[in-house]
């Protein structure tokens, strides 16, 4: 290890030098490097997900299932399955008919991988003639994907690491939200626990909307729920948190912009604690993935939210829709700093299908708990892989 | 997670190598791994079909350069093609006669408008124009706030009224009119393009505003659908352009060449970073870079210039040169480097390095790092500029000093001296040798290749030199040899992989160092 970590910084040191010199050299020549004038740093992050005031034509509360909607809302029939269905005339699986379902695989942002995997054991069953017949395929392959994404479903059990995402502190299942497995969001009912739900995710996902939407769920469930604004970076972040509390009848505890988010989410614990909140949704800045102490803030909000009598039963990553491949880098990269505990997948009323999603669970076992589909207050319901599959493959 | 697409092809190299051209079997294979990397780099696959299909044409019975392997002269092949694309025409920003201009920013929910116009204000004020900034975000709570806030900093003053978009956009023009801006930046709210209410009133702000430039504005980290959305909204409000946000992150961006492909208007500029300076003129050459998956050398650079101590750096890697490397320097080295973020992360950013590189690097505990800092800290300035000094007693008190065990100090010391044979192999090895000569070499690399090839030349031309030494290194310490082997191998064969102009004319210079050199 030693050994490797002197390579490694030699090969960094020579590389980093020589570089720095030959541009400092290079210097006489048309500059490349973009204008870093010392601008005293505004901080600024891009908009999150905007919403539309009261434009809610449901019922306030919450919408377990909403099954209607969500398909009504998904089903943008894409139609590519001509070869499938011109060979379903035949009966038999003609040559094209793997590459139209490659193609809304990819098409889908499922991902090469997952896609290759998925049709080399479709390819393998129909060679085997486990497989009959194009409507066969394409139901086994449905059957796959959402196999896939039920809770507790693994891959390859050999090859995959140890998928034990769900939350350490092992809380009842006893909210609301109720589905099958795991989908339902965890909240402790303990005397003298307060509950914490974190929203983490990149820059724009929706996170604070997100939280708006819940909080009003959770309040017309019965709950009483206090928002943290830990979003203490983007301009107007609290104020747009605060417009949401306001709508859903909810506390907010909010500080100072730049103020330290830790700190803000410790304030709100203590108050709820003390007023006999039953749960804490803590805002927070949208972050990269990438950016090594931005992840170590978060590391830092999850530490001191899960401070007794405070208690993290959520980390939930919000995951835009339209995200493609990175979102995978993304889940991994949250998941290792702050447990994240489960996906939701926002924006999902575009044309864009998420795909990348099944290549989250796949790969970490991380399961979409939520889904997000339109800027409506009560636009957010629970996720179901059927309907989502559904849509996948139009 | 991803392979680069340069690693990929050097897999199938070994097929493609020593034959004098490409044949249409070793093409396809290049093919396919083209295909993948393109997808995961989230190009859409319909560009990618696109993409493959002209570097087919391209590549047929194309005769082979010798100083290429197939692998690299594929890439090469792919670079300038993405490089074409991705730059073609660019936009000459011109101002209106009859002032102000105005630009109209349009985009998905949270794809960055908003910040984005704030940056573009601040950019046009720097080129000594006077903006003013519209909030027509009426939607989103707070996103005029927002704005305002974003506006403060940037020293742009901001336009908005709680009306409807419509009016306010018209109202801010007017306004910017009035007040003799000569610039008028207008935020919309985030719209889905399937969303035909709110199309069309973007259509509306658009059509009463009679907007110069239209921009919109992609997330970098979109996939498939950017396409999709990129041409309802062309076909909406004409583009003039895009601008590309949230490229700081480690996302290829491959949605920037499907939307330039798709709706034929020149990507304007890149949005990299939270801060409103962050923010230039997009270069597409390293986008091209980017989404090959080559390393993003030149971010990697501008952000060591930003938070290396330049004149610490120089003066160790002078001393590197000329062969006094001492421990003392690598400590400050490491500190240097530490100072970038994880080291893993960063030899992620390398071009040139092989997937179990890679790999290793991802192992790397940077908790490890403090451990070795402790142990050269326990030595003194004498020991640190003489290591040969340390005997077994002086191991045991650095050993106990450092809160290790003296076979780490062993450890530690062996390695050392493993590197400074490797740099002084380096240093032999033509790539840099002491004085003014190689900063002259390497200066007239830059000027035809930029700084990337300069560093692919460090690891290509030591190549030979450094196998060896990287070899023992680890043999001595029982780790994997082949990893290495492959690395210094990748590093040779990748690091010309950025080919760009004067490509060949540089590897013939370099093909002088074919033979061992004298130094070793």
């Amino acid at each position: 290890m030693t050994a490797l970590l002197i390579i490694v910084v030699g090969v960094l040191v020579v590389a980093l030098a020589v570089a720095l010199i030959v541009r400092t050299r290079g210097r006489g020549s048309p500059p490349q490097a973009p204008a870093a004038s010392p601008i005293a740093e505004p901080p600024t992050a891009p908009p999150k997900e905007p919403a539309a005031p009261g434009t809610s034509t449901t019922p306030p509360g919450i919408d377990a299932a909403a099954p209607a909607g969500l398909r009504d809302r998904l089903a943008k029939t894409r139609g590519v399955f001509s070869a499938l269905r011109a060979g379903r005339s035949r009966g038999a699986i003609v040559a094209g008919t793997f590459d139209e379902l490659e193609e809304a695989l990819l098409r889908s942002d499922v991902g090469v991988a997952t896609t290759d995997a998925l049709l080399a054991d479709l390819r393998r069953r129909v060679a085997a003639k486990d497989i009959v017949g194009p409507d066969q395929l394409l139901d086994a392959l449905r059957a796959d994907l959402v196999d896939l994404l039920e809770i507790e479903q693994r891959w390859d059990a050999a090859t995959d690491v140890e998928l034990a995402r769900s939350d350490p502190n092992a809380p009842s299942r006893d909210d609301e939200l109720v589905e099958p497995v795991g989908r339902a969001l965890c909240v402790v009912d303990e005397p003298g626990v307060t509950n914490v739900w974190l929203f983490v995710g990149v820059n724009g996902v929706g996170k604070t909307t997100t939280i708006g939407k819940l909080a009003r769920q959770q309040a017309a469930a019965g709950r009483s729920v206090l928002l943290a604004a830990g979003d203490t970076f983007r301009a107007a972040a609290a104020e747009q948190l605060a417009m949401w509390a306001e709508r859903s009848g909810a506390e907010i505890v909010r500080g100072a912009e730049g103020a330290d988010p830790s700190a803000i989410v410790f304030d709100a614990v203590q108050r709820a604690s003390a007023r006999g909140n039953d749960l804490v949704l803590a805002d927070t800045a949208g972050r990269l993935h990438t950016k090594v102490n931005l992840v170590e803030e978060l590391k830092k909000i999850r530490r001191v939210a899960d401070r007794p009598p405070g208690k993290v039963t959520e980390v939930l990553l919000v995951l835009d829709a339209t995200t493609g491949q990175n979102g995978l880098v993304q889940a991994k990269e949250f998941a290792d700093a702050v447990a994240v505990t489960g996906v939701v997948l926002t924006k999902l009323d575009g044309t864009a299908k998420g795909g990348v999603v099944v290549a989250i669970q796949r790969d970490l076992g991380l399961p979409v708990k939520l889904v997000g589909l339109g800027e409506g207050p009560d636009d957010l319901v629970v996720f179901d892989p059927v309907e989502f599959v559904d849509a996948l493959l139009g | 997670m991803f392979d680069a697409l340069s690693d990929r092809l050097e897999r199938i190299a070994g097929r493609l190598r020593s034959r004098g051209r490409l044949s249409e079997a070793d093409l396809d294979d290049a093919l396919v791994e083209i295909r993948t990397a393109l997808l995961e780099a989230d190009v859409e696959l319909g560009v990618v079909r696109g993409f493959t299909d002209a570097v087919r044409s391209q590549c047929t019975g194309e005769e082979l350069s010798k100083s290429l392997t197939p692998g690299q002269q594929v890439i090469k092949v792919v670079h300038e093609e993405l490089v074409r694309i991705l730059g073609g025409e660019t936009l000459k920003l011109t101002y209106a006669s009859r002032p102000p201009t105005v630009v109209l920013l349009a985009g998905l929910q949270g794809s960055g408008k908003t910040t984005t116009s704030a940056k573009l204000a601040q950019w046009w004020k720097q080129q000594g124009r006077n903006p003013l900034l519209v909030g027509a975000d009426l939607q989103r709570p707070a996103a005029v706030e927002q704005l305002r806030i974003l506006g403060a900093q940037a020293g742009v003053s901001v336009f908005s009224e709680p009306t409807d978009p419509v009016s306010v956009a018209q109202a801010g023009v007017n306004e910017a009119r009035r007040l003799g801006r000569d610039v008028c930046i207008i935020d919309t709210a985030g719209r889905l393009a399937i969303d035909a209410e709110l199309m069309e009133e973007v259509r509306r702000v658009s059509e009463v505003t009679q907007p110069h430039y239209t921009f919109l504005v992609v997330d970098a980290m979109t996939g498939q659908d950017a396409v999709a959305t990129a041409k309802a909204f062309h076909q909406t409000l004409e583009l003039d352009g895009v601008i590309v946000t949230k490229l700081d992150g480690d996302a290829r961006g491959g949605a920037a060449l499907s939307v330039k492909e798709v709706v034929g208007r020149p990507i304007v500029f890149a949005s990299t970073g939270e801060k409103l300076a962050d923010f230039d003129l997009f270069h597409p050459d390293r986008m091209a870079d980017r989404i090959l998956g080559m390393g993003d050398v030149l971010s990697l650079i501008e952000q060591a210039e930003r938070t290396m101590d330049h004149d610490a750096v120089t003066k160790s890697a002078t001393r590197m040169m000329e062969g006094r490397f001492t421990l003392e320097d690598f400590l400050e080295q490491l500190q240097q480097v530490r100072k970038l973020g994880s080291l893993g992360g960063i030899m992620k950013l390398l071009p040139g390095m092989s997937k179990e590189m890679r790999q290793a690097a991802d192992q790397i505990d940077d908790g490890e790092i403090s451990r070795v800092e402790a142990i050269v800290r326990s030595m003194t300035p004498t020991e640190r500029d003489d290591p040969s000094l340390i005997d077994g007693s002086r191991r045991v008190r650095i050993a106990h000093g450092s809160g290790t065990s003296t076979q780490d100090v062993n450890q530690l010391l062996k390695q050392f001296r493993e590197m400074q044979k490797m740099m002084k192999g380096m240093v032999a090895g033509g790539a840099m040798t002491p004085g003014g000569g190689p900063m002259g070499k390497l200066g007239a690399l830059r000027g035809a290749k930029k700084s990337l090839g300069a560093l692919g030349a460090v690891g290509g031309g030591d190549g030979e030199d450094m196998a060896p030494g990287l070899a023992e290194l680890f043999g001595g310490t029982g780790g994997p040899p082949k990893p290495v082997a492959a690395s210094t191998a990748a590093a040779r064969a990748t690091s010309p992989g950025s080919p760009k102009g004067g490509l060949t004319g540089k590897k013939k210079k370099k093909g002088g160092r074919v033979t061992p050199p004298k130094g070793r």
